[in-house]
């Protein structure tokens, strides 16, 4: 099990090889379909964006004295649109979604950004590394804004690693 | 004539939400315990970690998964019941109560115009009929998007039969890959016309015990099989199960047509029901 911390040098991004199982700790950004509209139809790119991770979820509302609530990826083909221009405009680092994704953002991403996947329909496994959560752009679309979040040894698996070499391209 | 006030259909369905969102059914308990016997490496991994993923949320403070679902709720009410208020106003109410008190995530938007949420996860889906009793059976579905955006319909001919039926539903499966939540729970529907075919499909989700019909008893167990020869496993990483079970549910149709719906269900099949 390999550590990725962030904010992370391009060495220890290059170290990640597809199929890696990983644990993340830092800070990463929630970015739904609703958000990813928004940003590309005009609204100005925030700097926190820039160089990120982004991560494709919207959460259950948090209970009380909770981080958050329930907070699973959500499937990333749904973004392909847009993927290309936001790795482009964000020079982000790093997505983490599930499931796969089309030929042309693999290509947008190789070299660029790690296709990571998180562990889909586990939604309060994933939430136990949660450390902390605030929406920060877009509050008004509930689940679907951006939020900030503080993790600390969040599971995931390397999809796709800076080489362009994809765990989902053996079996289609 | 039975009454029932229409409080207690808000009640019992704001409870089953609840239930359903934090509690997988024991029956998908045992179907993955099964299905982890019968992987090894990663795809064993990711069966148990889908257990315990179970564990964490039948405590009751996570959901199983953020996507809390369309509300799909299928009422039996009995004949001899006379129920004091509205039913539909009845289970929206309890879709609010539920889905506010229960911390789940309100996911339904207004379709094209400006997506805006209507904050409190309603209008359910909502399947009423009437059957004999003075008894009101509910069975609440909470249904997630990913999986449903993967679910196909085809309007076959009578030229086509089993095999062109199985190949659509491998292909749909196939297209869904490690998208929908997999290994997943396929409801089918062969049959009745375009719209009756989609229900079939959603309700066929709803069953808890084999087909009353042993030729489709048979078919599901051949089209489970095929499926699983797929190699699609638990998040599409590979494995030897790619569905855990598979209902059929059909009626008759026109001459002309043969419809088949495949309604595809995450490893998360989030169903509970209850009796008034």
């Amino acid at each position: 099990m390999k550590k990725l911390l962030l904010p992370a040098d391009k060495e220890s991004l290059k170290s990640l090889k597809a199929g890696d199982e990983v644990l993340l700790s830092g800070t990463i950004y929630s970015l739904r379909d609703k958000a990813h509209a928004l940003l590309l139809g005009g609204g100005d790119i925030p700097e926190f964006l820039k160089g990120s991770v982004i991560y494709y979820m919207g959460p259950t509302p948090a209970r009380p004295n909770k981080a958050i609530g329930s907070c699973g990826p959500t499937t990333s083909a749904r973004m392909d649109k847009y993927t290309p221009t936001i790795v482009k405009k964000t020079s982000i680092i790093g997505i983490i979604g599930k499931g796969e994704r089309s030929a042309a953002v693999n290509r947008a991403m190789k070299g660029k950004a790690i296709y990571f996947l998180a562990y889909a329909g586990l939604g309060a496994l994933c939430a136990q590394s949660v450390l902390k959560s605030e929406a920060v752009l877009y509050k008004e679309l509930g689940a679907e804004a951006v939020f900030r979040l503080e993790v600390k040894d969040f599971p995931l698996i390397v999809c796709q690693d800076l080489k362009g070499d994809n765990i989902y391209g053996g079996i289609k | 004539m039975r009454i029932i006030k229409s409080s207690e259909i808000r009640d019992i369905v704001a409870a089953l939400c609840i239930e359903a969102a934090y509690n997988l059914p024991k029956k998908e308990i045992k179907l993955l315990r099964a299905a982890l016997n019968k992987e090894k490496g990663r795809a064993a991994n990711l069966i148990r970690l889908i257990l315990k993923n179970a564990k964490i949320a039948s405590k009751g403070e996570y959901p199983l998964c953020q996507d809390t679902g369309s509300t799909v709720v299928f009422a039996e009410i009995g004949e001899d019941i006379h129920i004091e208020g509205n039913i539909n106003e009845a289970v929206n109410e309890g879709v609010r109560k539920g889905y506010k008190e229960g911390y789940l995530r309100k996911s339904i938007v207004n379709p094209l115009l400006n997506r805006k949420n209507t904050g409190d996860n309603t209008p359910a889906i909502l399947h009423l009929s009437i059957v004999k009793g003075d008894k009101i059976k509910l069975k609440v579905l909470l249904k997630g998007g990913g999986a449903e955006n993967a679910s196909r319909l085809k309007m076959f001919t009578p030229a086509d039969g089993k095999e062109e039926i199985i190949d659509f539903i491998k292909q749909t499966v196939k297209d869904a890959g490690g998208k929908a939540c997999p290994p997943y729970i396929l409801g089918i529907g062969i049959g009745g016309d375009f719209e009756q075919c989609a229900f079939l499909a959603k309700k066929a989700l709803t069953r808890n015990r084999a087909n009353s019909q042993k030729r489709y008893t048979l078919l599901e167990k051949e089209i489970l099989r095929e499926v699983n020869s797929l190699g699609i496993g638990a998040q599409g990483l590979g494995g030897k199960v790619t569905a855990l079970s598979v209902y059929v549910e059909s009626a008759p149709c026109h001459m002309a047509s043969l419809p088949v719906a495949v309604n595809i269900c995450c490893h998360s099949h989030r169903i509970k029901e209850g009796v008034i």
